[in-house]
């Protein structure tokens, strides 16, 4: 196996393309390495990414943020504004493992991983978030939600990285939340994940994205949830119809972590739950 | 294989590496270095952790190619002329370990989270140590002896 550092996007892509065998883009390295020891991959390249400057930055503009690919959790954490703007994107991005873990890993390598249970990949999909793709064609430009297609595979062709996720800018009167649900209060894999994001107008949800993590092949958008918000002020009939929704979107697996009866039951819980976290950040956010 | 030059407790070290040897390896069979542990193979446990540029890090999620130019601390470097790091020392006096394997991360680990967090109480300890595992200690004593020193170091 060959490991290469190269400091620009252009030599990645040639890289990438290049080798024969069996290439890797390294980000943090906390799940690659891992199946590496595991004898589950076995590369025969690895291409780091964090010596690309570019890739390395968290950058805002008036469009929104632009979170580079090699920019790891913690130092999303860090983010002022991100934090501000994106509370739950960056809770979900900080949920990640244990701080030693927090200092390597990203929120890509998190989504191209392609766990159904990737902690952060609901919260960004919630959060109307686009992934910047590289390859020896060029650019293009992709809804998170497209990424991944099932247990561990995604849509990027042989050659192609991920350079950054952008972000919008959050509107005065939205508000985000991921909450997830583990049997061990830290260090575990999600039962459940869930990640709401809401627009008010007039007191009124008049915007809503709903997506549970951790219940399906690939983290899933419930449209049947977001409608039982729109309209409303999130009142009690409006959580009952929100949770009914997430349930009844569950294509859960049974496993020692959680059966799946008990999945499709904890989804509409922590819907509820994150839900008024968002319509509360949304309120106050005005 | 790669060449590879870095600073292991202050001192200048060279190695010839194999491109995915991890760093955890090249310091306990290149170095010598065996006081950082190896207690698993998926990155949970901890007991791997040293200070890489002044960060706390599982040294088997990184290559020691990665290492290339840092600057990396281990449990062996923390005492100074052989007078033991008040982290350690509170650890010694509060029973902060049984059988010791997981003793060397939690060490490095402990010692990173009190120059990052001022005022630390028991929860946030228990919290910041959700990286490193003990299969003895039942927590307590650790979580008392990481409270002691934080305390301490504070003056
Ligand atoms: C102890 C421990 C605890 C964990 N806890 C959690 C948890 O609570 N929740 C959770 O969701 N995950 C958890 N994980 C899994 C892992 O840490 C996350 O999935 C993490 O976000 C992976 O990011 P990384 O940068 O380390 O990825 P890497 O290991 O570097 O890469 C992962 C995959 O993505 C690919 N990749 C990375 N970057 C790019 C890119 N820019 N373009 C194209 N492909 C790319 C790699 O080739 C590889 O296939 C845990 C892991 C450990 C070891
Ligand atoms: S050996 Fe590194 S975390 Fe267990
Ligand atoms: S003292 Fe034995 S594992 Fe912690």
């Amino acid at each position: 196996m060959r490991y290469e550092s190269p400091t620009t996007i252009k030599e990645v892509v040639g890289l990438l393309k290049k080798e024969r065998g069996k290439a890797f883009v390294l980000a943090g390295g906390t799940d690659l390495l891992v199946g590496m020891k595991l004898g589950m991959i076995e590369p025969d390249l690895l291409v780091d990414i964090k010596h690309i400057p570019a890739m390395r930055t968290v950058k805002t503009s008036k469009t929104g943020f632009r979170i580079g690919a090699a920019v790891s959790c913690a130092e999303l954490g860090e983010h002022k504004a991100m934090k501000k703007a994106w509370p739950g994107v960056v809770e979900a991005a900080n949920l990640i493992g244990s701080d030693q873990v927090q200092g390597r890993c990203t929120v890509v390598g998190n989504l191209c991983n392609a766990s159904p249970a990737a902690d952060s990949v609901p919260a960004l999909i919630a959060a109307g978030a686009k992934a910047v793709i590289v390859g020896a064609d060029g650019r293009r430009t992709i809804a998170v939600e497209n990424i991944a297609t099932g247990p561990g595979k995604t849509c990027l062709k042989k050659g192609e990285v991920i350079e950054a996720i952008t972000l919008p800018n959050q509107t005065k009167t939205s508000g985000d939340a991921y909450l997830r649900f583990t049997p061990r209060t830290e260090m575990d894999i999600a039962v459940v994940g869930v990640g709401i994001n809401l627009t008010l107008e007039k007191g009124l949800v008049s915007k809503a994205r709903v997506v549970l993590g951790a219940v399906a092949p690939t983290a899933i958008t419930v449209p049947e949830a977001a409608e039982a918000l729109i309209g409303t002020k999130v009142d009690k009939k409006a959580l009952e119809n929100l949770a009914a929704a997430c349930s009844a979107a569950c294509r859960p697996i049974d496993d020692k972590r959680g059966s799946a009866e008990y999945r499709t039951r904890i989804a509409g819980v922590m819907a509820v739950r994150a839900a008024k976290i968002a319509f509360k950040r949304a309120g106050s956010a005005a | 294989m790669v060449s590879i030059a870095l600073k292991v407790n202050g001192n200048a070290v060279t190695g010839d590496v194999d491109d995915r040897m991890l760093l955890v390896e090249f310091l306990r069979n290149d170095l010598n270095l065996t006081g950082t542990h190896v207690g698993c193979d998926t990155s949970q446990c901890g007991a791997c952790v040293v200070h890489v540029d002044g960060e706390a890090m599982k040294s088997c999620s990184m290559l020691a190619v990665q290492a290339d130019g840092a600057e990396v601390l281990t449990i062996e470097g923390l005492a100074v002329d052989g007078k033991l790091h008040p982290v350690q020392a509170a650890f010694q006096e509060h029973h902060g370990l049984q059988c010791g394997f997981c003793t060397p991360g939690m060490i490095m680990t402990s010692v990173d989270m009190i120059r990052r967090i001022p005022d630390l109480d028991d929860a946030t300890i228990r919290s910041e140590l959700e990286g490193n595992i003990c299969r003895c200690t039942g927590y307590q004593n650790i979580v008392t002896a990481v409270k002691a020193a934080s305390d301490e170091m504070k003056g």
